[in-house]
């Protein structure tokens, strides 16, 4: 009986974890197609651009090898590059470090490699601890949608229409803003953290002196440490005033 | 399949791999000071923040489309509905927009 449980559960939170990626599966969508239409007019065959998805799942940073490829830069620039542009993810595991149940350190292991933008945020804003059944749930779908839709976009070789193509280019978009709000409505410390990076991120990208990977770090790591010494001399104060 | 770009395809996974990994692995053991536990639980949140905004303002050269849809977005997400309604509602509203506008 107990096994019969334990597995119930598994299965639930496996498929709970598949429904909070849908959105992401379907955000990937459209980067997806336009990925695998563009390696083809880079040059590149059907079974590199699916290994690519397969091997690297970084939407950003294999849109930038294509157009490094395209111009000729050599392998290990593209390699540095990408290495560069994907240094984000170290915080954001860091971050979820503090978010998962303690599985098994193999299950880690695999689950880490889905870790992006979108399953982080997803994972990450869920209540209460994630385990590794959910993850691999939420991983698997969009990773799924991410290596499907590079194949299907390179075999037939046209994008979306346009007007379907641009529209659904703020699924992801919509995702976050959909992530956010509820936390957002119960916590004013989520607004602080979220305007504030924000702000930082549009001065990064106004200013031009640093690419988007850095900038999102550079934001993040500035709001969620201004805003938490914020917090702190809030409530030493509030401490004093009591004692 | 060529070898150069299936060597840079591997140096690319492998780059891409090891920081998703190395916190997650490293971290499961270690106890971190109470300072640093909470600046990463808001890390989540200040990077929403800063995956939206301005990229949701840049997804078409028209300026007024990531307007209308953050708009969407931040209302239908206001009710209280599932993010995928909030996905699918965005999708529809932009949809609509350009193509009666």
């Amino acid at each position: 009986m107990a096994t019969i449980t334990s597995l119930g559960k598994k299965q639930s939170s496996f498929l709970q974890g598949t429904q909070g990626g849908l959105s992401i599966a379907i955000g990937y969508l459209p980067v997806a197609l336009t990925f695998g239409l563009l390696a083809k007019s880079t040059g590149l065959s059907l079974s590199e651009t699916v290994m690519m998805s397969l091997i690297v799942f970084a939407g950003a940073s294999q849109y930038i090898s294509l157009s490094l490829i395209a111009v000729g830069t050599g392998v290990i620039e593209i390699i540095f590059t990408t290495f560069i542009v994907n240094i984000r993810h170290f915080l954001m595991s860091a971050s979820l470090s503090e978010k998962v149940d303690d599985d098994p350190l193999w299950k880690k292991a695999l689950y880490s490699f889905g870790l992006t933008d979108e399953t982080f945020t997803v994972a990450s804003t869920k209540e209460g601890t994630v385990n590794a059944s959910y993850l691999f749930g939420l991983m698997l779908i969009s990773y799924a949608s991410w290596v499907v839709n590079s194949g299907i976009g390179y075999v037939i070789g046209a994008s979306l229409p346009t007007t379907v193509q641009e529209s659904m280019g703020i699924a992801l978009y919509a995702m976050f803003i959909g992530l956010l709000i509820p936390s957002l409505k119960k916590h004013r410390k989520v607004l602080f953290l979220a305007v504030l990076a924000a702000i930082l991120n549009s001065l990064c990208y106004a200013s031009q002196a640093i690419s988007t990977g850095w900038a999102i770090v550079l934001s993040t790591i500035v709001s969620a440490v201004l805003v938490e010494l914020f917090y702190l001399k809030v409530e030493s104060k509030e401490v004093n005033h009591n004692g | 399949m060529d070898n150069t770009i299936l060597m840079m395809i591997i140096g690319m996974g492998i780059v891409t791999y090891i920081p998703r990994m190395i916190p997650l692995v490293a971290l499961s053991s270690l106890k971190l000071p109470l300072f640093v536990q909470n600046v990463l639980k808001n890390v989540p949140y200040a990077t929403l923040g800063a995956l939206i905004v301005p990229g949701i303002f840049l997804i078409s050269e028209d300026i007024v489309f990531g307007i209308i849809g953050a708009l969407a977005a931040t209302l239908i997400a206001f009710t209280g509905a599932n993010v995928i309604v909030v996905v699918m509602g965005s999708i529809g509203t932009l949809v609509l927009y350009s193509m009666f506008l």
